[in-house]
């Protein structure tokens, strides 16, 4: 191809995308989109499937059988999530096979707050209330990203993390409300898990590396702090109206900007988790390489029995 | 109050209970993302049946009986589960030939039990009839990939089908509840099913290339509550947080 015809497709593609027009798999596309796609793609889709585990961790342990019900399903939708993601990532010609290496060799990463440990039943409504909480802000607006494949699974994965974040918060709510020690445990929860949740967002916008060519694709419309402040605002009247405390003493209301004010985050503690020396980085990563290591002569001998039956029905069919 | 009522609602519930609970353990950490939606999938069906039986036992116990109080506060010998649905996930082969172990004959007990004489029972039997026939389905598909795999699927899954069959007579044996409740025609005759077990259970054996055991001892004790060691601890994980915090609500 000439430099004059990629040009001419070059800029066909970004009229499309100035027109809010879908960019579909068989389109042409720039390579740099593509590898930016498979790279967001595929990181949310690992961070949905390594996001079982931290919850996985109270389904034998869930204090209700309505609760244990309620966790097995929203986990179940998590698998499920994982699955169209991976679906939507494969429309940019890669295999779900090769983004589980890039998974298990450390190569491609997943959202780094799956990096902490759930220790009680409330995690399981903090997790909820706040993680889901930060997810949603952070893929409502990828329901309207440029990538056809990737927005029509966002729109069905953010109609369920509401109904996950409501579900959270409703965890939260009985506790807040119960005894003492109840109360104490959703304050604990929350005391642990509200900064990794505001750091879900992703670096300031000063070290974000992507941000800008991100904000062109329409693969973002706002930028990590516009979408931090989104999730502050949103979540301080929903700790107050249940009682719990926001675990920051610089937290105030302020009416000129009519913006919640917080702390500077421990960006240092990011970076390390995002690096591997969070609290469990190597649980996590070590039990999905389990799985898929023990996994592996069970997917043989379904390859081999798949081939089995195909070889007898081409044999009936001559 | 009919004990034998209620004692015979816990034969059947805290099967689907402790096979529920064994199949939560795997969540997250399936061989592929598609069976580890499917065995979610069946735990989630067999939780949804526990409920509905454990509320229909609260009811006829009524007093401060839930179905959290039946599921999580009775101590070891008052769960009526098989041996069967309390033993470890080994591996992939042992917790699909467990699950189709269990499968078959739980589609059998539930054709029958839809035509009881307890309205209620009929009902959860027939609403689960639909959900247990995709659990025959799954399991077996399973056995017969396994079975007529590869060389190493087919021994990992002869070896589960020689360790847990000594587990299968159990499901035919007959409680004093039992008896009681089927000369009443509200239970099933189990007796009467296993002919028809063994025949089917044998058939997609055959067809999955696996021997079928010839043993004559088997082990039985769960419906009488004399579990293996390894309920203590099922029991254990799954009532802790009723166990800790005792008469709160989640």
């Amino acid at each position: 191809m000439s430099e004059k015809e990629i040009k001419s497709l070059e800029e066909i593609f970004e009229a499309k995308i100035a027109r809010d027009e879908k960019i579909e798999p068989k389109d042409w596309m720039p390579e740099k989109y593509r590898q930016t796609h498979i790279r967001q793609i595929s990181q949310h889709a690992h961070s949905e499937i390594v996001g079982m585990l931290p919850e996985g961790n109270w389904i034998t342990r869930a204090p209700s059988l309505k609760r244990k019900v309620a966790l097995l399903a929203k986990i179940q939708d998590e698998a499920g999530h994982g699955l169209y993601l991976y679906s939507a990532c494969e429309t940019l010609g890669i295999s779900r096979d090769e983004l589980y290496e890039q998974l298990h060799s450390g190569k491609a990463k997943y959202s780094s707050i799956f990096n902490y440990p759930t220790l009680t039943w409330a995690d399981m409504g903090a997790v909820g209330w706040l993680v889901d909480g930060a997810a949603i802000i952070n893929q409502v607006p990828l329901c309207a990203t440029s990538y056809g494949p990737y927005a029509r699974a966002m729109v069905r994965v953010c109609k369920e993390e509401s109904f996950h974040q409501r579900q959270g918060f409703q965890i939260m709510m009985t506790l807040a409300e119960g005894t003492p020690e109840q109360k104490e445990m959703a304050q604990d929860a929350l005391n642990r898990w509200w900064f990794p949740a505001l750091m879900m967002l992703g670096p300031t916008d000063d070290a974000s590396v992507h941000t800008a060519q991100s904000m062109k694709w329409k693969l973002k419309r706002k930028t990590n702090d516009e979408l931090r402040q989104q999730f502050v605002d949103q979540t301080v009247p929903q700790a107050e109206m249940i009682g719990l405390t926001i675990p920051d003493p610089n937290l105030k209301w302020n009416p000129e900007t009519k913006h919640y004010e917080f702390s500077e985050l421990d960006w240092e503690e990011f970076w390390q988790v995002v690096k591997g020396h969070g609290p469990c980085n190597k649980m996590r990563l070590d039990a999905r390489r389990n799985a898929w290591n023990n996994g592996e002569w069970v997917r043989n001998a379904a390859m081999a029995y798949a081939e089995k039956q195909e070889n007898r029905e081409v044999k009936q069919a001559i | 109050m009919n004990n034998n009522l209620i004692q015979y609602i816990y034969g059947i519930a805290d099967n689907s209970l402790i096979l529920g609970q064994r199949l939560g353990e795997l969540c997250g950490h399936g061989p592929s993302l598609e069976t580890d939606i499917a065995l979610t999938n069946i735990s989630l069906d067999l939780f949804g049946q526990v409920r509905s039986y454990y509320q229909y036992a609260a009811k006829i116990q009524g007093n401060d009986t839930t179905e959290d109080t039946i599921a999580f506060l009775r101590k070891e010998r008052e769960y009526k589960n098989v041996l069967l649905v309390e033993q470890p996930n080994a591996d992939f082969a042992y917790s699909i030939t467990r699950q189709f172990l269990f499968d078959m004959f739980h589609i059998e007990l539930l054709n029958e039990l839809q035509n009881s004489k307890d309205e209620t029972l009929a009902a959860i039997a027939k609403k689960s009839i639909k959900e247990v026939s995709y659990h025959v389905r799954f399991s077996s598909d399973w056995m017969r990939r396994l079975g007529d795999g590869t060389e190493e699927s087919n021994q990992r899954v002869q070896t589960a089908v020689n360790d847990l069959w000594v587990f299968t007579d159990e499901l035919f044996h007959q409680t004093d509840a039992d008896k009681a409740m089927v000369s009443e025609g509200i239970g099933v005759d189990v007796t009467q099913l296993k002919q028809s077990y063994y025949h089917k259970v044998s058939a997609i054996l055959e067809e999955a290339t696996i021997e079928v055991p010839k043993i004559e001892y088997f082990q039985k004790g769960g419906k009488q509550g004399i579990h293996s060691e390894y309920m203590g601890y099922i029991l254990n994980e799954m009532q802790y947080m009723q166990r800790t915090y005792p008469n709160m609500n989640w």
